[in-house]
């Protein structure tokens, strides 16, 4: 090995506390985006090869009934490839242990072969048996969350009428990725099903011979989506069509893409951060060791190696801390993909999800770590390449130094020495202090942002069960029923009030653009769904008008006053003209919601309801759930309870562990950012503080002057860190915003307190280690060698 | 023992030995924050092929400025020097770079030992980027510290140290070799096998030989004694009779 690569390997072991902090960050950084985007590559990989195989579909349309000969006409529409035709209906199952009914989806499949789109993957069993009766196939999650084996029977109430269905398979479909009853966020799979029956018997328990009531297709090459979605309306519209829509509002689809979405743009983000105060610290580290060795380099000069060889030394000094980082990172990258894609298979399901790390993912983190380093160090590099070498063999000028402005306050009086050491040395480099506090700062602000994502979820649990949603269970119908329905169900075991809801499904349109939506009508004073202000406050729902969340307005390109166009999906399907009266700062999903009245004259009906929410007592919850089942009107029964559940089980086993590993390596930043600091300081002043030892100061003295220093930098970097913390949060949240999840910005005290403490007691260790260093200053060495 | 104050009447008085480095009127300015200090006010000077010149002053008299010159370290704010027949005072970055590191070997006050590089290693920084060096090892048995090659500069005497730093000067056959005050650092008796060391290489390999020294001992070694006081060369002095090092007293 060449002699001056010896040097390289030795400088670095020498400063290897300050090296692996840097590593350790730079790990960090890699490790974070590693595991993000090899997750979504794995995740897009699988996805794409998983809707290939089983043909998943482009488009989908829902109608209530429509005769064989409307899918020949689709069949035959421009544009369209494959199509494939079903009958589709929700039912109530009765699972063994639990109170309340559970959801069931009902599809068919062509008798004795497999559906031309959105096939099936058997993981047990096999397809019903065209010629036997009540066969099906459940989904895989359902299955496992029951205990569900083959040949077990399950009872559904389909149509009316109770009826035992044998389980002859176990699979997983495309269009059931993430697989969660309508009107749902999270998935329950203890209480939702997906099950599939031979099409010859599913259609004539719901007298559905002949016809179908859903479709979905293919595009041909080249096919335009939006004119084949209206010419399919157009074919269905006679037959209660429910509206066409493309793969991208499919629901499963859908969560998965915002799921993906969030990933690119939160490992590209929070890496970028850490990759940033790594570069910085790597510019600071530089700076000390060429500072040091400036007689080394005129040493080197003179012998004559080049400028571009000294910047080559020195450049490699990052290159050696880059790569290890990289590698370090990927290495934990790898093993936290494998962890995080092993929680992703708890809510999104494929046949086989595995961890695959393509190569790029680990070039494109080593490429951006480096680019971020050589940037931020170029600067110093630079410096020693131009050191003229006959000005570095003579030692540096002293500094220039003044009285600090409190001095010239005429505040010295205030003041010791030593004190006025700490400020004149502030003040002297205000640059390099800055940049000091800036660091620390980060460490603050990301501590701040890691643990507030905890407090940010709870208050969206505590506002989403307490605030808004209030009621116990939400009962809906197949069909809008009378008034009447309502007082029924208040005169049910237990209820204690029942509010009605109605529901109608609707294409919104304003401009060219459009979204499906479901709209809510509840009752102007509403207890139980309510809306919300900025304030918090229950929001007055208009008599007129629609209130649409705030996302949806901004897709729609829409705002108050604007007039909206209201498709109506079902019924006589009429279109109407509203006014948008508010747009509204929701949590959860993309919602539209009218006084229920006003809804009712808009559909130009009745006093109609799709169900109600209602409040019980609590004690006869088992005799409510069995009155609910044994009624054919009711589709679906929801347990507040159950919904909460899922979000704090989902919360505690997802979310938690992304957030400890946030809070993790921000503690790491923490740590070495202050660690660097205390480390150059000492480097930078051992000299002047061995020669304030020998002139009789103590060792607890010339610490104050060390120390002093960095404890005034890290409680400066306190407020600064807390305030870019709040901003450092709000940019997040713009990337992590989506439609299925929106988040406030909510920082607890503990919260603050606790980044806070972090760094105090970073700050700490970091003077303790460099105390011990100073105690053992060696003052003869010190003063013989010469700087 | 002549004495001159002009060093063209010397070139005239012995023109038939081969000049190695040719100064004329050198000037050097340095702006040190708010003062300019006059380091060097005009200095002419040649020195020849194999000859061992001592250049004696007080600190701050310019010495080092003049060497660091001669060294293509630096470069003069007026006048010329011209190296056989490369002109220091026009050359590039570049080309002083390979002027060091073909044709000078330097020797610093503080040694400036790679501390993290032991002797062997400090001697082959040098010989690896040079054309035709010696090996390392063979240069520090030419200092005599054959069995000290594996220690780092911290395991070293000053006198140590110092020698490593001649056999990592000398060791890549320098033509000239440019020694700032080497014994300034160190007590007589390491000082003396130092100077050892340098004469040997001066005598055995013949190469052309300064050394800045404000010890006016040491000047008995040398063929030539440049004095120089306030950026001016005050008088040449021409040893006939040299002294060894051993027979120095200071």
């Amino acid at each position: 090995m060449r002699a001056i690569n010896r040097k390289l390997l030795r400088d670095l072991w020498h400063m290897k506390g300050q090296a692996l902090a840097i590593v350790m960050i730079i790990a960090s950084g890699v490790a974070l985006f590693v595991t993000q985007l090899a997750t979504l590559d794995s995740l897009t990989f699988t996805r794409d090869s998983y809707y290939a195989e089983k043909r998943f579909a482009d488009v989908f349309a829902n109608c209530k009934r429509a005769p064989a000969p409307a899918l020949q006409r689709i069949r035959e529409l421009p544009g369209v490839d494959v199509v494939q035709s079903r009958v589709i209906v929700e039912v109530m199952l009765d699972v063994p242990g639990l109170q309340e009914p559970a959801k069931g989806r009902l599809l068919s499949v062509p008798d004795g072969r497999r559906p031309a789109l959105n096939d099936l993957f058997l993981r047990d069993g096999r397809m019903p048996d065209p010629q036997a009766q009540g066969e099906v196939v459940v989904i895989e999650m359902f299955a496992k969350a029951n205990n569900y084996h083959l040949n077990d029977t399950i009872t559904a109430v389909i149509n009316g009428r109770h009826q035992r269905l044998t389980i002859v398979g176990i699979g997983l479909s495309p269009e059931y990725v993430y697989s969660i009853a309508p009107g749902e966020m999270i998935p329950d799979d203890r209480r939702y099903a997906v099950l599939w029956m031979n099409e010859r018997e599913l259609a004539a328990a719901y007298n559905m011979e002949g016809a179908f009531n859903d479709v979905a297709l293919t595009l041909a090459p080249h096919a335009s989506e939006g004119e084949v979605i209206a010419r399919v309306d157009d074919v269905l519209r006679p037959y209660g069509g429910l509206g066409a829509y493309a793969r991208k509002e499919q629901v499963s689809h859908w969560f998965l893409q915002n799921e993906l979405t969030q990933l690119e743009t939160f490992g590209v983000f929070i890496p970028l951060i850490f990759i940033g105060v790594a570069a910085f610290l790597l510019n600071v580290v530089l700076n000390r060791v060429i500072a040091t060795q400036r007689d080394q380099i005129a040493a080197l000069k003179a012998f004559g190696y080049s400028n571009l060889q000294v910047a080559l030394h020195f450049s490699q000094m990052v290159a050696g801390i880059v790569l290890v980082g990289a590698l370090v990172g990927t290495a934990v990258g790898y093993w936290l993909g494998v962890m995080m894609i092993d929680l992703y298979t708890a809510y999104y399901h494929f046949p086989v999800l595995t961890f695959r790390l393509a190569g790029w993912v680990p070039v494109a983190g080593l490429l951006i770590t480096a680019a971020a380093s050589f940037g931020g160090t170029l600067n110093a590099v630079r410096r020693a390449a131009a050191l003229p070498p006959a000005e570095a063999m003579r030692p540096e000028a002293p500094p220039t130094f003044r009285a600090t402005t409190i001095e010239r306050l005429g505040l010295q009086r205030l003041l010791a020495q030593p004190s006025r050491m700490i400020l004149r040395n502030l003040e002297r480099r205000p640059m390099k202090a800055g940049l000091s506090v800036l660091g620390m700062s980060m460490a603050v602000a990301m501590l701040v942002m890691g643990t507030a994502f905890m407090d940010i979820i709870y208050y969206v649990i505590d506002m989403q069960s307490n605030v808004i949603h209030r009621e116990h269970v939400q009962v809906s119908f197949h069909e809008p029923r009378s008034m009447r329905s309502l007082h029924e169900l208040e005169r049910l075991p237990g209820v204690t009030y029942a509010e009605p809801f109605r529901s109608v499904p609707a294409r919104v349109r304003f401009g060219h653009r459009s979204r499906r939506i479901g709209i809510n009508g509840v009752p102007a004073d509403t207890r139980l769904d309510r809306v919300l202000n900025m304030e918090l406050e229950p929001f007055e729902l208009p008599k007129d008008g629609i209130l649409l969340s705030r996302v949806l307005g901004e897709k729609l390109g829409i705002s108050a006053g604007d007039q909206l166009t209201v498709e109506v999906l079902e019924g006589s399907r009429p279109v109407r003209q509203v006014k948008v009266a508010a747009l509204i700062d929701d949590f959860m999903g993309i919602a539209a919601y009218m006084e229920i009245r006003a809804l009712n004259r808009l559909m130009r009906e009745g006093d109609v309801i799709s169900g109600a929410n209602l409040l019980t007592d609590g004690r006869h919850d088992r005799e409510l759930y069995d009155a609910l089942r044994e009624r054919p009107l009711v589709a679906g029964v929801v347990s507040k309870d159950a919904i909460i559940g899922n979000l704090k089980r989902m919360i505690e086993e997802n979310l938690a562990i992304t957030i400890g590993i946030n809070v993790l390596f921000a503690a790491i930043i923490a740590f070495g950012v202050i660690y660097n600091s205390a480390r150059v300081s000492l480097s930078e002043r051992a000299r002047e503080l061995a020669s304030l030892r020998v002139l009789g100061l103590t060792r607890g003295e010339i610490s104050y002057i060390l120390l002093g220093e960095l404890a005034i930098l890290t409680l400066v970097s306190l407020p600064i860190g807390f305030l870019l913390g709040n901003w450092l949060i709000d940019a997040v949240m713009l990337t992590l915003n989506s439609e299925v999840m929106r988040f406030p910005r909510v920082v607890s005290g503990t919260t603050y307190a606790l980044a806070a403490a972090s760094v105090i007691v970073a700050a700490t260790v970091s003077g303790l280690i460099v105390r011990e260093r100073l105690d053992r200053l060696d003052l003869v060495e010190v003063l013989k060698s010469r700087e | 023992m002549t004495e001159t104050r002009n060093e063209d009447v010397y070139v005239l008085a012995d023109d038939s030995r081969e000049a190695v480095f040719i100064a004329e009127g050198i000037t050097k300015v340095y702006h040190m924050g708010e003062v300019d200090v006059h380091a060097l006010r005009g200095v002419d000077l040649t020195l020849y092929k194999g000859e061992f010149v001592v250049l004696l002053g007080p600190s701050g008299s310019g010495k080092s400025t003049l060497l660091n010159i001669l060294g293509g370290l630096d470069v003069p704010t007026a006048g010329s020097v011209r190296y056989r027949d490369h002109d220091l005072t026009e050359a590039t970055e570049s080309e002083l770079t390979e002027y060091r590191r073909h044709h000078v070997g330097f020797i610093f006050q503080f040694y400036n030992l790679i501390p993290s590089l032991t002797a062997r290693e400090n001697v082959a920084l040098v010989t690896e980027i040079a054309l035709d060096p010696m090996a390392p090892e063979d240069a520090l048995k030419l200092v005599d510290l054959g069995d000290r090659m594996d220690h780092f500069p911290s395991q070293l005497s000053g006198g140590q140290q110092q020698r490593v730093a001649v056999a990592r000067a000398v060791a890549k056959r320098p033509e000239v070799l440019l020694c700032d005050e080497p014994t300034g650092a160190l007590d007589i008796t390491t000082g003396v096998k130092v100077l050892e060391a340098i004469e040997r290489v001066n005598r055995e390999l013949g190469t052309t030989t300064a050394v800045i020294t404000h010890n006016a001992a040491i000047a008995a070694m040398a063929d030539r004694v440049i004095h120089i006081a306030d950026g001016r060369i005050a008088r040449i002095d021409h040893n006939t009779q040299k002294k060894k090092p051993t027979e120095l007293e200071w």
